[in-house]
């Protein structure tokens, strides 16, 4: 899957036929409704703790206490206490750092299937917004019978048979977005199709895919940022619930989802060691849903 | 109206057809084979070969389509190699305490949601809007087996008010009822949060129309606009949401029924996947693709009724 949008050249070069002031009032543009992030109060909580667990993910060795892997015969099903602060799990390893240790695989996973996601959908969407008719019809239509069909038992059919693995989850779930994001940019770039620079490039002789990648898409890229972030959310979402399924990556990698299923039958005995990584995964996906709702409201503004 | 409702059963039909032909090409592809489920990891290759044979299934696929669809048309579903039982005797108990799980699922939010998303937009901006919305917000990005340890933390644990356990294994759901209501809450609260916002919006649209200023302006009480002209137009799209949110309801399903090891058709489901139970995966994905394209109907249906404009324009 090479997509060609990585070479997209920078605003400055959007060509001749767009008035010259465009890249200066876009920067305007951007640099408000950032700002407009900041001044609302949920968003800066949201960005936050997104930003603590992102920390998390990069430098964990350095806070956590323990290997995540590493067992102690003598404390199973610990109590919290001073040397396990969240106690520790039925083979006796520290939930703390299992935690903290976690939080790398679901922001590696969540973001790659996301992108994944996007670049399918952007390609799909761009295509069917310039070319229309019935191309337009047809993948539109394969779209909406993927999209009618649950998620999770489409997600839960393909991993028994592929069988989890790390790339598999990215694959799945990143496909699983393609028709969702494909009909975000698909009426973004429908709203800016008929616009007169697009018409002008046409008329300078600029190809189909040039139009599609240096004139329509850089003036999308609002929706599709909003989407990309609404999306990392569900992604989380889905991450974990495939690996609570026992769908995910396979053990003995520490993963949020997998350890409340391992260890929701104890909650009894030891409630500690499933509402840990449980609030894990609650304040992430509510931070991230934060962020873009704020991002959501700013691009509008 | 008989036009469009055959026009809907055939396209049900036709995409049923092509899905029980992708579910067989994706489960055809499996490691493992029925064979090797009943024997087990350690049966050597000549007995498998053996078991296959014995069991017809060394046909070619086309021929083994044949029969697992007409079978499953006939109702002749045939066993299940991992649990060792006819499936025909699995699946409905299963699929009965699904539906009852999703059906109460939705009565218990349905109207919770409705109202606090015209609570929301009566109080468009100020304090209470924010709240409901920030609350929907968080809700629905929070996935079912969170929200239901979160909830079986406080009320089973730390309360003691309800059992943390599901219905006893075998046991009939609604003889139970106390059993049932954490697993109901933990699958419908994802939705407070699309109903609430869907219906918040729309009835801010329908608060800002004409008709309904003309209603105001005539001095009608308020109770009698919101009952009469705002709610009846809001709730149109809203349904629309629930519609098209019912697929999110059966994955669910698998989701909660895996936590609370309730005896419903998800967890059947999962089971399946999990131990490579070809004949009962694919069971299974087709009563569910069944009973989601009539409910996707009937919802359909509903719509039809309480919308007339498209009744017609659509047939």
């Amino acid at each position: 899957m090479s997509v060609p949008n990585l070479s997209i050249p920078p605003e400055s070069a959007v060509g001749p036929a767009p008035p010259v002031a465009l890249p200066a009032a876009r920067r305007v543009r951007r640099g408000v409704a950032l700002r407009g992030l900041l001044h609302t109060p949920s968003a800066v909580v949201g960005l936050a703790i997104t930003a603590f667990w992102m920390l998390c993910a990069i430098f964990w060795p350095l806070f956590a206490p323990y290997s995540p892997d590493a067992q102690d015969f003598n404390a199973l099903l610990a109590k919290p206490s001073l040397a396990h602060l969240f106690g520790t799990d039925q083979l006796g390893r520290d939930v703390l750092s299992r935690v903290l240790a976690g939080s790398r695989e679901v922001l590696t996973l969540a973001p790659a299937a996301t992108l994944l996601g996007l670049l399918g959908g952007t390609l799909v969407g761009l295509l069917t917004a310039y070319y229309g008719g019935w191309f337009d019809e047809i993948v539109m239509r394969v779209m909406d019978a993927i999209m009618a069909f649950p998620f999770i038992i489409l997600g839960l059919l393909i991993l028994a048979v592929m069988g989890p693995s790390t790339l598999n989850v990215i694959l799945v779930i990143g496909f699983g977005y393609v028709p969702l994001t494909g009909r975000v940019v698909r009426a973004a770039a429908l709203g800016v199709r008929d616009l007169d620079y697009i018409s002008a490039a046409r008329l300078r002789g600029a190809s189909g895919l040039s139009i599609m990648l240096t004139e329509i898409l850089p003036n999308i890229t609002g929706p599709v940022i909003v989407e990309g972030t609404v999306r990392v959310g569900y992604a989380v979402f889905a991450v974990a619930t495939l690996s609570f399924l026992g769908l995910g990556v396979p053990p003995p990698s520490p993963n949020w989802g997998a350890m409340i299923n391992d260890t929701h039958i104890y909650i009894q005995v030891s409630p500690w060691i499933v509402l840990a990584p449980t609030l894990a995964i609650a304040t992430l996906v509510v931070a991230i849903n934060l962020v873009a709702d704020g991002l959501r409201q700013a691009v509008r503004a | 109206m008989a036009r469009f409702l055959a026009r809907r059963l055939g396209l049900i039909a036709l995409t049923l057809w092509l899905m029980s032909i992708a579910v067989f090409v994706i489960t055809e592809v499996l490691p493992g084979n029925v064979a090797q489920t009943i024997l087990g990891h350690s049966a050597t290759p000549e007995a498998v070969a053996a078991l296959q044979h014995q069991l017809g299934l060394d046909a070619p696929p086309p021929v083994l389509y044949v029969r697992w669809i007409t079978g499953f048309v006939s109702g002749n579903w045939g066993d299940s190699p991992s649990l060792q039982t006819p499936i025909s005797s699995l699946i409905p108990g299963r699929l009965f305490n699904s539906l009852v799980l999703a059906v109460a699922a939705l009565i218990v939010i349905m109207p919770l949601s409705i109202a606090f998303g015209v609570l929301a937009a009566l109080r468009q901006d100020r304090f209470v809007d924010r709240i409901i919305s920030i609350t929907g917000l968080s809700l629905m990005a929070v996935p079912e087996f969170v929200s239901g340890i979160i909830l079986l933390s406080i009320f089973g644990i730390w309360l003691h008010w309800l059992p943390t356990s599901s219905v006893a294994a075998g046991g009939d759901p609604l003889t139970s009822p106390q059993y049932l209501v954490l697993p109901v809450l933990a699958l419908g609260i994802v939705f407070f949060g699309y109903v609430a916002r869907m219906m918040r919006a729309s009835t801010i649209a329908v608060l800002g129309s004409a008709y309904t200023r003309t209603a105001m302006l005539k001095g009608l009480p308020l109770r009698l606009v919101l009952r009469r002209h705002v709610l009846r137009n809001a709730l149109v799209p809203t349904i629309t949401v629930v519609m098209s949110s019912i697929g999110y309801l059966v994955g669910g399903l698998v989701v909660v029924e895996n936590l609370f090891s309730y005896p419903g058709i998800g967890g059947l489901l999962l089971t399946a996947g999990l131990s490579h139970d070809v004949p009962l995966l694919e069971d299974c994905v087709m009563i569910i693709a069944v009973i989601y394209m009539a409910s996707n109907l009937a919802a359909d249906l509903l719509y039809a009724y309480l919308n007339p404009q498209i009744r017609y324009s659509q047939a």
